[in-house]
């Protein structure tokens, strides 16, 4: 590993040290020179126009030196300063692989002013946190990020790294291993630890939940996973539990990102979050047009659900597309699913068919989606959604506990 | 404005029980499949062609797999691309997303002077959404994922994406890469003439040695990962039917909701 300016081709141009998140490169006398604290991020790289930054890494054959990676990494991912419930899976999968391997289990926390985040990370099994707090680093932003995590990557030679499915996690891991040249795993539904060679085995689903298959990344370091949300199991936190704040220096500036937010706007609608929600509710063509979707949004609400829409719903417009469930939608592991009106094609069944409890409703008896339904319930949703709405609100108002 | 869309052709899904795997690699073998265009490849493709109608330029379609992939870029073709280079090679069987994305950064490269790469949020047979970022890593420009609007301000894109919560509003300078999702526009379909005209251009076809790439990083040589156990999961089958009136129904639904113990 190495990094090289090739000064027949450096301007001077200053992009590169703009672009460090580390304050390690300067310009002297029109030439870039790196320093001694260089981490290899490759944020320079990204940022010359010129092609006069030279990244030598690890070979391709594999990564040098395997036996130094140790230890399983976590990326603890915030969202306006809140973990996400994914993260906190992730810490219970981990803290199970760390176990098996003897090593320990690390969390890698980005953004700004989250340090009070690292006593919820302790809690839910992580011994250390490396911490990268910086005004830039408040909202995600795929460069920076990258930037970071390959300098975490480079100093501290984790085995294993794991990342949420979600919009980021999917954004910035593969971003990530490609820039580390390691294998990367998506969307797995299990880990486990190979007991003759300590490799991680990534199990995941392929042509939607048809086939599952194992993968393994043996010559390349770290071994690289994104986790499907909802899959593992959350950790029962114990808030005496203590760890280790490692601070990892940043010095970022953002004039040197080339792709920046610069507006986000937060949906009010709750029931859209489809992949993390524990209850889905889904309603297909049988809800016959748009302003009948408040027969579904009614239980959803009623069930702290969120609400799922087949893709003959979407392409009428009676939802938007972030509900759709299936091929061309999300794919979601709800621990209930409910497809109302809904006919269950292929299609349909790739993007929820891994769920814990399937409950269909439909007027036919024989729609697909009954064949795969945990209860297959025969009748007219527009009869028995508003009643089963009011036996629910009945019961937990009588004290029964609420879903 | 140039434009490079990456496609892929992908086992049509309705036909999935017929798969089958190779015993030895794990990998899945396409041969004999009804294929198609992968459905989030389209987009990329509408979104190519309607911004190259409004402000000129060219669209190449781009995809790497066996010879009848040649079929994928015959749409493309269709839909308005104006080349198509099919990367075919012995050499590349067995990719992961890392040598995939080497391969089509060598093609990308070989084609050059772009100012966009369109992908599909992910292809629908392996579900991954990796090639659009690990590409853009290796074409060493930025990404911008899962976006359902793009604007052109100049020689910036503004680019609204998809998150959880809500959506994210990215700018950035050209060149870049950009993922769509469904929502982004309505793919248009091509006509007999279109398609008439596209069969009779020629597509090139790329080998390992039309790229400047090391041997030992394509395909299966260059992957880090790789498939050790590939199984059919036990297909689900119907449990419970509930009948009856609409208020016996929700009782019995109500049990199960409220109920851990009958979960």
């Amino acid at each position: 590993m190495g990094i090289r300016i090739i000064f027949d081709k450096c301007t001077g141009c200053k992009k590169c040290v703009t672009g460090c998140p580390f304050g390690e490169i300067e310009v002297i006398e029109k030439k870039a020179v790196v320093k001694e604290g260089c981490t290899l991020c490759g944020a320079c790289q990204e940022a010359c126009e010129f092609e006069a930054i030279e990244l030598k890494r690890p070979a391709f054959q594999g990564t040098a030196d395997l036996e130094k990676y140790r230890g399983v990494f976590v990326f603890a991912e915030q969202r306006d300063g809140e973990l996400r419930a994914c993260t906190l899976e992730l810490l219970g999968a981990g803290r199970r692989l760390a176990d098996r391997l003897g090593q320990e289990l690390a969390t890698v926390l980005l953004g700004d002013g989250v340090e009070g985040l690292c006593q919820h990370l302790f809690a839910h099994g992580a011994d250390k946190v490396y911490l990268a707090d910086h005004p830039s680093l408040e909202l995600y932003q795929t460069e920076s990020y990258t930037a970071v995590l390959t300098a975490v990557i480079s100093q501290y030679m984790p085995s294993i790294f794991l990342f949420g499915a979600t919009t980021t996690g999917r954004d910035l891991a593969p971003r990530l291993a490609s820039r580390v040249n390691t294998g990367l795993t998506a969307d797995c539904t299990s880990l486990d630890i190979e007991a003759e060679t300590g490799l991680l085995l990534q199990t995941r689903p392929a042509w939607g939940g048809n086939i599952m298959a194992t993968i393994k990344t043996t010559n390349h370091r770290p071994q690289m996973a994104t986790v499907r949300p909802n899959v593992m199991k959350k950790p029962t936190p114990d808030m005496g539990r203590e760890g280790k704040i490692i601070h990892i220096p940043v010095n970022l500036d953002p004039k040197g990102i080339k792709a920046r937010v610069v507006e986000v706007i937060k949906s009010n609608d709750r029931t859209v979050q489809i992949e993390e929600a524990e209850i889905v509710v889904s309603g297909g063509r049988g809800l016959q047009n748009a302003e009948n979707f408040k027969v579904i949004e009614s239980l959803a609400k009623t069930l702290g659900a969120a609400v799922g829409a087949s893709r003959p719903v979407v392409d009428s417009g009676w939802k938007s597309h972030p509900h759709q469930v299936g091929q061309t939608g999300k794919t979601v592991q709800p621990k209930i699913y409910i497809a109302c009106g809904i006919s269950g094609a292929v299609q349909h069944r790739v993007g929820m068919e891994t769920a814990d409890m399937i409950i269909a409703i439909n007027k036919d008896p024989d729609a697909p989606i009954m064949q795969i339904a945990d209860y297959a319930v025969v009748g007219d949703l527009f009869q028995v959604v508003p009643e089963l709405v009011k036996e629910i609100k009945s019961r937990t108002k009588k004290g029964e506990s609420a879903v | 404005m140039r434009i490079v869309v990456c496609i892929k052709q992908v086992p049509d899904i309705a036909e999935m029980e017929k798969m089958e795997t190779d015993s030895e690699t794990g990998n899945i073998i396409r041969e004999g499949l009804p294929a198609i265009v992968n459905p989030f490849d389209e987009y990329a493709m509408e979104e190519a062609v309607s911004w190259k109608e409004r402000q000129g330029g060219e669209v190449i379609a781009v995809t790497m797999g066996p010879p009848q992939a040649e079929d994928a870029l015959i749409k493309c073709l269709s839909m308005g691309a104006d080349q198509a280079i099919l990367l075919s090679d012995r050499q590349f069987a067995g990719s992961d997303t890392i040598a995939t994305t080497l391969t089509l950064a060598g093609a990308i490269r070989k084609i050059g002077d772009f100012d966009l790469v369109l992908c599909g949020q992910q292809a629908i047979d392996g579900d991954t959404a990796q090639v659009g970022p690990m590409l853009a890593e290796n074409l060493h420009i930025p990404q911008i994922t899962y976006v359902s609007k793009l604007e052109m301000e100049g020689r910036y894109i503004k680019a609204t994406r998809e998150v959880e919560d809500g959506y994210e509003v990215v700018r950035c300078k050209l060149p870049a890469l950009v993922t769509v999702v469904k929502g982004i526009n309505v793919p248009r379909v091509p006509t007999y003439n279109n398609l008439s005209e596209a069969m009779d251009k020629e597509i090139p076809i790329w080998r390992a040695e039309d790229l400047d790439i090391e041997k030992d990083r394509l395909g299966l040589l260059g992957s880090p990962t790789a498939v050790t156990r590939i199984w059919t999961p036990e297909s689900r089958s119907q449990g419970h039917v509930l009948r009856g009136g609409p208020s016996e129904l929700a009782k019995q639904l109500a049990e199960v909701l409220l109920n851990p113990l009958q979960r």
